[in-house]
């Protein structure tokens, strides 16, 4: 079974699929065991799934995390994907359903997650890390944690590092 | 001076460890070339036609003594001896070796210096007019809020990513720019609202490249205090929204022009609503103590001395014609700013030795409280001369090569390293500054010219900011041959534009001739006290493409 790490580094067994986006009149196919689904699907089909425990929801880099507004907190888990690493639309969107949105739940980096964007995501406030698969999870903990402090104020802190000096 | 504290020091020693820790795993092969790629660009380091570069930050131009002399033992210890001043005010070393840059950046941090975010899709270091405290007409000090930005932007965990490189430059003067606000991603320009508070008008989505603009307005007026927050909404918009499918396209600008303005200011508007009351938003006590950094230094009470400069002036020429160009008024009497030029003809703009870097730092020692300011310019700024030290000062720097009377002149050429040095050069420049050099050495001629911006790059990427010299050149490739294209009436300044192409292109050997006819056009137009771009905004392009493809 795959690998999932969390804030902290450590490494748990993942339990969750990603359910690709149905092709041009196909259904979605859900599987056995709890799956993600494309957010925009969930919530058109939003009380099909009330109540379901088993089906989280998982948003492309393009979409928008508004369109959750109000519902997020329904959902255990929300993943992000980054098609690629290079691709910063994630660490916005993000921060948008955490601060923005208010979504308290698991939230989860997927795609092409690499160690040294681990600080980042976890400062835009992902929990759970979907580490590239040919990359050494053993090292996360290290990377997740290079910097002891941000400038800035972000998911993990509202309090910006000029405030911080000034107090 | 912004002087390191302990959060700082703590950060930047942690950011050694990492880049140290990265490179280590890149060289192991545990990173591939594509994923190190970004993290050792965000770090400066590229990896060029004959040699790495890396590119070191000097946050908004403002360098100690102390790390001139650092810069010079690290291009002695680690390089060929000589550095490079950017129009970004930053410095390059052309030739590191990949496995050494940990160890400099160590050394960097122990002079509270560094390579972050001077390079790659990040926001980029943060720049502004050399003369910043200094000068008379300066709104406030935009220091301050430089480096109010450098902190907010460094390692900042949402924009490390965005579709392209970002770039952001201050202004504060209301008759000047020297920082070419209107062609960055973010100009802002420091005013006071009609009840005299301090604030920006903020100008998004100029740059020059493939598509150069000059930024629109988005905001008239900004409250200083709601800075970062609404840097973070554009940011935000334009992480989100800014193209990503075409590396071409991807810069704000294309995003604001596709939106339109007022479509793009909406946006933001909306966005920073969500966010300009949050933690982010500045307090009077944060912005008081970064002030508190870009106090004046200790100035003597000290009378101009206009009338022994000018005795000093009447017997020297070759002094006069210095104050004449390199010297600027200063706000306290008694003191002027100078500006050191590195544009001697045979030496590539720019170019530093490591001599010369300590040249630099004792000069600053000597005359200017131990602070040197980088011009965009490719010129170094010492800003606190007192005016009774003048004559002495100058008769130092003219064996240094500094002191070439040709400040803002034709021969004052900006210029980016090109095909000589750089990987995604089409042609040389260094060759042509310098042909174009010799062809105006004769400083009698050059001063009846006047101010003139000529700008030279080698490639569409505009290092060498080509659209908005008054003559820009573009060395472009016609299959494989170097050619140059000329552009007309571009300035970065108040009255900022993107310069008219002429026409077709020229080989290199003809450049000198073809600058010597568009200057006699020139000449041959103008009305008494006319400068250049005046007379070309009168008569238009056509006189001078009759002359030179005649």
């Amino acid at each position: 079974m795959p690998k999932v790490i969390t804030e902290d580094g450590s490494i748990i067994q993942d339990e969750w699929v990603v359910v690709e986006r149905p092709a041009d009149g196909e259904s979605l196919d859900i599987p056995e065991q709890p799956a993600l689904i494309p957010a925009d699907l969930w919530l058109a089909g939003k009380e099909h799934f009330e109540g379901r425990k088993d089906i989280g929801v998982w948003f492309d880099s393009h979409q928008e995390p508004e369109i959750l507004a109000g519902v997020v907190n329904e959902l255990d888990v929300i993943a992000v994907n980054f098609p690629k690493f290079a691709d910063g639309r994630g660490y916005s969107i993000a921060r948008l359903l955490r601060e923005r949105l208010q979504y308290r739940n698991e939230l989860r980096a997927i795609g092409d997650v690499l160690l040294d964007q681990l600080q980042f995501m976890k400062r835009c406030g992902f929990d759970r890390f979907v580490l590239r698969a040919d990359k050494n999870a053993e090292e996360a903990a290290r990377c997740l944690n290079f910097f002891s402090q941000g400038y800035q104020a972000a998911t993990d802190t509202d309090v910006p590092l000029f405030r911080r000096r000034a107090s | 001076m912004y002087v390191y504290d302990k959060h700082d020091r703590q950060i930047a020693a942690e950011r050694v460890e990492q880049f140290r820790d990265q490179t280590r795993r890149a060289l192991a092969g545990e990173l591939s070339e594509d994923e190190f790629l970004p993290l050792r660009l965000q770090n400066g380091l590229y990896v060029q036609r004959l040699a790495p570069m890396l590119r070191i930050a000097v946050p908004y131009g403002m360098l100690r003594s102390v790390q001139l002399r650092r810069l010079a033992r690290i291009t002695r210890d680690y390089d060929k001896g000589y550095a490079h001043f950017t129009t970004r005010q930053n410095v390059q070393l052309n030739w590191p070796a990949v496995e050494d840059v940990p160890d400099i950046l160590a050394e960097l941090a122990e002079v509270e210096m560094h390579a972050n975010q001077t390079s790659g899709n990040c926001i980029r270091n943060t720049t502004t007019d050399q003369f910043s405290g200094v000068q008379a007409d300066e709104i406030a000090d935009p220091r301050p809020y430089c480096e109010i930005i450098r902190q907010w932007s460094t390692f900042h965990p949402e924009f490390a990513f965005l579709p392209r490189k970002f770039k952001v430059a201050v202004n504060a003067s209301e008759h000047s720019d020297r920082a070419a606000i209107q062609v960055h991603d973010i100009g802002l320009q420091l005013v006071r609202s009609d009840s005299g508070e301090l604030g920006f008008r903020v100008h998004v989505g100029g740059g020059l490249g493939r598509t150069p603009m000059v930024g629109p307005v988005i905001r008239e007026y900004l409250p200083e205090k709601d800075l970062l927050t609404y840097l973070e909404a554009v940011l935000r918009v334009y992480n989100r929204y800014g193209r990503r499918d075409n590396k071409f396209k991807a810069r704000i600008k294309i995003l604001v022009k596709a939106l339109t303005p007022e479509g793009f200011a909406e946006k933001v508007e909306a966005e920073w609503a969500h966010i300009k009351d949050s933690p982010t938003q500045l307090t009077r006590e944060a912005i008081d103590k970064f002030q508190t950094y870009f106090t004046e230094p200790d100035y003597q009470q000290v009378p101009d001395v206009q009338a022994s400069l000018a005795t000093q002036r009447f017997e020297n020429r070759g002094f006069d014609q210095w104050i004449a160009n390199n010297v600027d008024t200063h706000k306290k009497s008694g003191y002027a700013i100078v500006t050191l030029t590195m544009k001697k003809t045979g030496i590539p703009p720019g170019d530093v030795s490591d001599r010369q870097l300590e040249q630099i730092a004792d000069l600053a020692d000597e005359y200017s409280f131990g602070e040197v300011r980088v011009t965009h310019q490719q010129n170094a700024v010492l800003a606190d001369v007192r005016q009774d030290r003048l004559y002495e000062l100058w008769q130092a720097i003219t064996p240094m090569g500094f002191a070439t009377a040709n400040l803002n002149k034709l021969t004052d050429v900006i210029c980016c390293p090109g095909g000589d040095y750089c990987a995604l050069a089409n042609a040389k420049s260094i060759p042509v500054a310098e042909a174009i050099q010799r062809k105006f050495e004769d400083l009698d001629y050059l001063y009846d010219i006047g101010d003139l911006d000529l700008n030279i790059s080698g490639c569409m990427n505009a290092c060498g900011h080509h659209h908005v010299g008054n003559i820009g050149v573009l060395g472009v490739d016609k299959k494989g041959q170097e050619f140059y294209q000329i552009s007309l009436g571009g300035s970065s300044h108040h009255d900022a534009a993107i310069g008219k192409i002429l026409g077709p292109s020229f080989a290199r050997d003809d450049m000198p001739d073809v600058v010597k006819r568009i200057i006699d056009v020139y000449v041959d137009n103008r009305t008494q006290e006319e400068a250049f771009l005046d007379t070309y905004r009168r008569i238009g392009i056509d006189p001078f493409k009759e002359r030179v493809y005649a």
